[in-house]
């Protein structure tokens, strides 16, 4: 999903896309939530190259791009895994296991919070509440879709169906 | 017991299901037959409250609206929805998108607002999908967009998805947020009512009080009144979790007995164990005790009389043998990671409160160490531009007022005396204050301004015993 180093650039049909960002709000600089999505989604991402572009595309100087997209920890600013483990730790999930499960990927994938395994494939993040509290402990792939109610071994199951499905 | 938002209709989700059983009647009826001063007023009737955390009253907060103004004016839906044991937003989301969106629709009539915001945050990547269909639907049936329904209103919507930040659930966060910027909170006044998003007049309301605006216009304001407790009418979205059997969402009238969501619908504390603690609305509001827990009845007014307040009806209930001092490092942890930094009392204090809490839990904890929390605790408190302050202060300040013998038996050495802490921050009540000696004074200093540099170089997640 990540790569090392990327050329952002945004092709004719994702310059609508931003245009059209563009055009639900009164003023330019509030697309900037949108693109900064645009670029993580395509290249995995956010590289200070790209937000240098991102200013470019929306006349924004590159250091406001730079203060909102280090603002929000959503945004990656260096490359993670192919897949991205959020796991939960806050009180509901804590309550319910949340550190076992933390732990216990860690371990098994032999990487600590917000490192990447070798080839590549996972990388893990120690995550505030996620809103699922009542399905806890869970976690989030990739900004995406949610795993809850997890256990070592459901967890050992994903990690597995996520390495078949990769080959 | 009769719902308002989770009712029992299956495919509710579904626009048609919603339109056959009386979606948007509400807004016809408020098109056609109703002013904008009418609708104000049948919501204030009704004594509904924001469902975000601040329990203000919404007829009243839409009542200061400059709805004359010749502005371009905004409505901003709130569904950020962050604080740690909430998750009710997601549900109304998933259950009765097409209410919430009608609830929308009927603001910004009354209100005469032509842009509606839906913000999402970030990580309801699901929900946010599942909202993008909904409001092109929406859109489809004619209920949004220009001229409506042959009205002359026009109205567009739009979502706006976050990246997350927790900070961004506080209203002028929100503004700075949609407009592109950092999430900072804004100085009030001006509130947002006056100079909102992009300077505008601008509503914020959250997703749940919404979603019960139809409801109110469809039956009127004095069934609403009726339903719960009287000084905030209506239901609420518990979101139960923890130590509980049935952890889970339930719509139950304001003011029912916790006891009785615990136990008659939550199935009861897990292992049939007793209650430790109970946080009533998300992890910002002081926790209640196992004694005030037996007590306290679930609505904000009847909050207040055990100092806690409802928030945003997150219950998490924690069973005998929970860690308490492990329960509110983690909140903390929580606060620290996402104060947004402006405000110097705040953005530190989190941090010491963290580094102590931390040795408390590493059984390096000083005796003095439970006073220092108060202390900083005490300082934050009131002293910041936003909430936040306060929500990180109420959990560490109430739990040691609370729970002081689950903090004092964390402090293994009853030796280990610091009181220079105390003056460091301006807490001069203790008798030991005299007994310091300038090295250790400076040694405590020290350890002190070192403490956040330190704890942002310490990656790894710590577990502690519970």
């Amino acid at each position: 999903m990540s790569s090392e180093n990327y050329n952002p650039v945004f092709d004719e049909s994702e310059m609508k896309t931003v245009q059209n960002y563009i055009s639900k709000y009164p003023q330019p600089m509030a697309a900037l939530m949108p693109v900064l999505w645009m670029i993580q989604d395509k290249y995995g991402w956010i590289s200070l190259e790209a937000m240098k572009y991102v200013g470019d595309i929306l006349n924004l100087p590159a250091d406001h791009v730079l203060g909102v997209a280090t603002f929000y920890t959503m945004y990656f600013k260096k490359p993670v895994g192919k897949f991205h483990l959020q796991i939960c730790t806050n009180v509901s999930c804590m309550l319910c296991g949340g550190y076992e499960i933390f732990n216990h990927v860690s371990e098994s994938l032999g990487i600590k919070n917000k490192e990447t395994t070798q080839d590549g494939m996972f990388s893990i993040e120690e995550v505030e509440c996620l809103g699922s509290c009542g399905t806890a402990p869970m976690l989030q792939i990739n900004n995406k879709e949610y795993y809850e109610n997890l256990t070592t071994g459901s967890v050992d199951k994903l990690l597995d169906s996520l390495r078949q499905n990769s080959k | 017991m009769e719902k308002i938002i989770l009712k029992d209709i299956p495919g509710l989700e579904k626009i048609d299901v919603y339109l056959a059983n009386g979606g948007y009647t509400a807004f016809r009826k408020v098109l056609t037959d109703m002013t904008g001063d009418q609708v104000i007023d049948e919501v204030k009737k009704s004594g509904l409250r924001g469902r975000g955390g601040a329990c203000f009253s919404t007829g009243l907060k839409w009542s200061f609206f400059p709805r004359k103004s010749e502005k371009t004016k905004y409505l901003c839906c709130n569904g950020d929805e962050s604080e740690p044991g909430s998750f009710k937003d997601r549900e109304i989301f998933e259950k009765n998108p097409h209410q919430f969106i009608e609830g929308a629709l009927i603001t910004a009539a009354a209100l005469d607002i032509e842009y509606i915001y839906i913000y999402i945050r970030g990580e309801y990547w699901r929900w946010i999908n599942i909202m993008e269909e909904c409001v092109a639907e929406t859109y489809k049936k004619g209920f949004a967009g220009k001229n409506i329904l042959g009205s002359g209103k026009s109205v567009e919507m739009y979502i706006h998805k976050g990246a997350g930040a927790y900070i961004c659930g506080e209203e002028t966060s929100l503004l700075n947020s949609l407009e592109g910027k950092r999430g900072y909170p804004r100085i009030k006044p001006p509130y947002p009512a006056n100079v909102g998003a992009w300077g505008n007049p601008t509503i914020i309301n959250n997703i749940e009080t919404l979603a019960n605006i139809p409801e109110i216009i469809n039956k009127g304001a004095e069934w609403f009144s009726k339903i719960g407790d009287p000084r905030q009418p209506g239901t609420l979205l518990y979101g139960v979790s923890g130590h509980v059997n049935k952890p889970g969402i339930y719509e139950l009238p304001t003011g029912i007995p916790l006891m009785t969501l615990i136990n008659d619908y939550s199935g009861g504390v897990k292992d049939g164990k007793k209650i430790k603690m109970v946080i009533p609305g998300g992890s910002s509001m002081p926790p209640l005790t196992q004694e005030e827990a037996l007590k306290a009845k679930m609505d904000n007014e009847s909050l207040k009389e055990f100092h806690s307040l409802i928030g945003t009806a997150g219950v998490i209930v924690m069973a005998e043998g929970t860690d308490v001092v492990d329960v509110i490092r983690r909140v903390t942890k929580f606060y620290y990671h996402e104060s947004c930094g402006q405000c110097t009392p705040c953005r530190e204090g989190c941090g010491w409160m963290l580094k102590v809490l931390n040795r408390m839990m590493d059984g390096t904890g000083r005796q003095s160490d439970i006073d220092l929390l108060s202390s900083v605790a005490k300082n934050i408190d009131g002293n910041t531009i936003c909430a936040l302050g306060e929500a990180a202060a109420w959990p560490v300040k109430w739990s040691i007022i609370k729970f002081r013998k689950d903090f004092e038996d964390k402090i293994k050495d009853k030796t280990l005396k610091l009181p220079v802490l105390n003056k460091v921050h301006g807490l001069r009540e203790s008798d030991e204050y005299d007994t310091i000696t300038f090295d250790s004074e400076q040694e405590v200093v020290e350890d002190l301004i070192g403490s956040v540099q330190e704890l942002d170089n310490n990656e790894d997640v710590r577990k502690f015993s519970s």
